[in-house]
């Protein structure tokens, strides 16, 4: 009897999709129920959202105004207990949002965390990642404890819409902290796709050269209606910002369609896009060890070959 | 201020790990291991923060078998005044990582911890967070700027959203990620002043600590593979490979 909760997690009034990646694992679980918890100041728009997602047993709001931001100091205290009213799993994305507030929630418990679930065995074992994906260990933990977890969201597809559950609106009677304060937060560009949910990404590497040059990624990406990703040289060369980075310490993702271009595949940026469809990898250097895991493969100056590619592409 | 620092050891950032063909673990014997990068950045931090003047003392500790003093002599000739070598057997999971670290701070008392995001080696990314609820104290993770100011200090966080700026009173834990600085390498003579510096031992057995390492890892699996793909020969051969995929 698995009774799992999902923490919601949203931006600006709007849940993310990670939420709905969380529900298909809720589902490989094979739960008895799937609940959504909303910590926000005005909780009803992202509640509804969530009751839209097919698999949710019943949406659980928390409006406060001190949920305004996601501060886990703030966010632990409330999540620990509505967990403690009957459920046995608690799920949050592998996102920075889930991977900040889960083990908070876990150590509040008592308990252990299993992170980046990529599949369930069974309601308590798991595979995961470990060494930046070189290795995929199996994970067993005690049933008798409250299970928390994040899910890894490039290893699960959205839960689809369609859905048309319950809003309850909780009350947890937590005193919260005041020790911790949001300041700002200052966004990249929302113009483009979100990087973590595109189905096309473009990412540029060191070898694009300069912030100035990475404008023609920028460009094949509009061109193809992709976001834009970086590999850690080109983030700590300061071409692009670090919220663009992919691979082991930055996002993980799992579009369709991935261009690489002008990185040469180290194993910390070749984890964060293992799971993609289809990885083009264009780069000068025939020996990069991006092609010995791109679909296709082009060699060949970058410079030269995206105009003629976006020419290609009319 | 006291600052106390995670320092933990790792296999190497640039070894490729192999897993043993029995399932049974990876392969480690004869593998280089190396400070978490992660680590060597919290220490980093701690330094400089003890160079501007905010700190004092900056205390390294780890939770490692015997045989890892020549780590933490590492970390003392990168800077740190002291060290706390927490000797177990085993390698621990996050939950008691968190527990031990409490330890230290009730005996420390250090005003920041600062602590790795995640280690490279079980990529968990749990122990700071748990620490800091067990603390029942802030969390500032993914760090990529830190500014003291009194009793409080102002961390901008690496994010999927972009940068976010939170403000913690002290005392707090504070996680690093990638961008916070970059770690000044160790000078030869360093090494031979780190020699004499304090390095404290302490037994995981004799502390009292409740083990929170409930988790069995029951098989270690290589990576599925991606199987080797095509090459095209220039823009045209692509576009229209990826037009059969209906990709395009």
């Amino acid at each position: 009897m698995s009774k799992v909760l999902i923490i919601a997690e949203h931006l600006n009034g709007k849940l993310n999709p990670s939420t709905a990646r969380c529900v298909s694992c809720a589902q490989a679980i094979k739960a008895d129920s799937i609940d959504i918890l909303v910590l926000a100041d005005t909780p009803d728009a992202i509640g509804a959202e969530a009751a839209k997602i097919q698999g949710v047993s019943k949406v659980l709001t928390v409006a406060n105004p001190a949920n305004a931001h996601a501060l886990a100091a703030i966010y632990a205290p409330q999540i620990v207990a509505a967990a403690k009213s009957g459920y046995t799993h608690v799920l949050a994305p592998s996102t920075t949002f889930g991977k900040d507030v889960a083990p908070r929630v876990a150590a509040l418990l008592g308990v252990a965390q299993v992170s980046d679930i990529i599949s369930v065995v069974d309601a308590h074992t798991f595979t995961r990642p470990i060494y930046a994906g070189n290795a995929i260990v199996t994970v067993q933990a005690p049933a008798d404890q409250i299970l928390v977890a994040t899910v890894r969201t490039a290893s699960w597809p959205a839960a689809a819409n369609g859905g048309n559950a319950p809003i309850e609106a909780l009350t947890v009677g937590v005193e919260l902290p005041s020790h911790t304060r949001f300041v700002e937060l200052a966004q990249g560009s929302s113009e483009r796709p979100d990087l973590q949910s595109a189905s096309k990404v473009v990412s540029g590497g060191r070898g694009v050269g300069s912030a100035e040059n990475f404008a023609i990624i920028f460009k094949l990406a509009d061109k193809l209606g992709a976001a834009v990703g970086a590999s850690r040289a080109a983030v700590d060369a300061g071409y692009v910002p670090s919220d663009l980075q992919v691979g082991q310490t930055g996002k993980i993702i799992a579009p369709q369609l991935y261009m690489a271009i002008g990185i040469s595949g180290a194993i910390q940026h070749l984890t964060g896009i293992k799971d993609a469809g289809t990885i083009v990898a264009i780069n000068k250097d025939a020996e990069a060890p991006i092609f010995e895991i791109a679909d296709i493969g082009l060699v060949g100056d970058l410079f030269k070959i995206i105009p003629e590619l976006e020419q290609a592409l009319g | 201020m006291k600052i106390l620092v995670g320092y933990k050891r790792v296999v190497d950032y640039n070894v490729r790990i192999q897993v043993k063909p029995d399932g049974s673990g990876v392969v480690t014997e004869g593998v280089k291991l190396s400070a978490n990068p992660f680590d060597d950045i919290a220490l980093e931090e701690a330094l400089r923060l003890r160079e501007k003047g905010i700190a004092s003392e900056v205390v390294v500790a780890t939770i490692a078998p015997a045989d890892a003093q020549a780590h933490l002599r590492n970390g003392l000739a990168m800077g740190a005044n002291r060290a706390i070598h927490v000797v177990t057997g085993d390698a621990v999971q996050p939950l008691t990582a968190a527990r031990v670290f409490l330890k230290l701070i009730e005996k420390e008392q250090p005003q920041i911890v600062i602590l790795g995001k995640q280690a490279i080696d079980d990529d968990c990314n749990q122990t700071g967070q748990m620490l800091a609820a067990l603390w029942d104290r802030p969390q500032a993770t993914f760090a990529s700027k830190v500014e003291v100011s009194g009793n409080a200090a102002k961390v901008t966080r690496e994010v999927d959203a972009g940068l976010e700026t939170i403000e913690v009173d002290l005392p707090a834990v504070i996680t690093t990620d990638l961008r916070l600085n970059e770690p000044r390498f160790i000078k030869l003579p360093d090494i031979m002043k780190a020699k004499s510096k304090p390095l404290e031992t302490l037994q995981l057995a004799d502390l009292g600590v409740a083990s929170g390492d409930t988790l069995k890892t029951t098989n270690y699996a290589p990576p599925a593979k991606r199987s080797k793909g095509v090459m095209v020969k220039d823009a045209a051969d692509l576009v229209a490979a990826l037009k059969t995929k209906g990709l395009l």
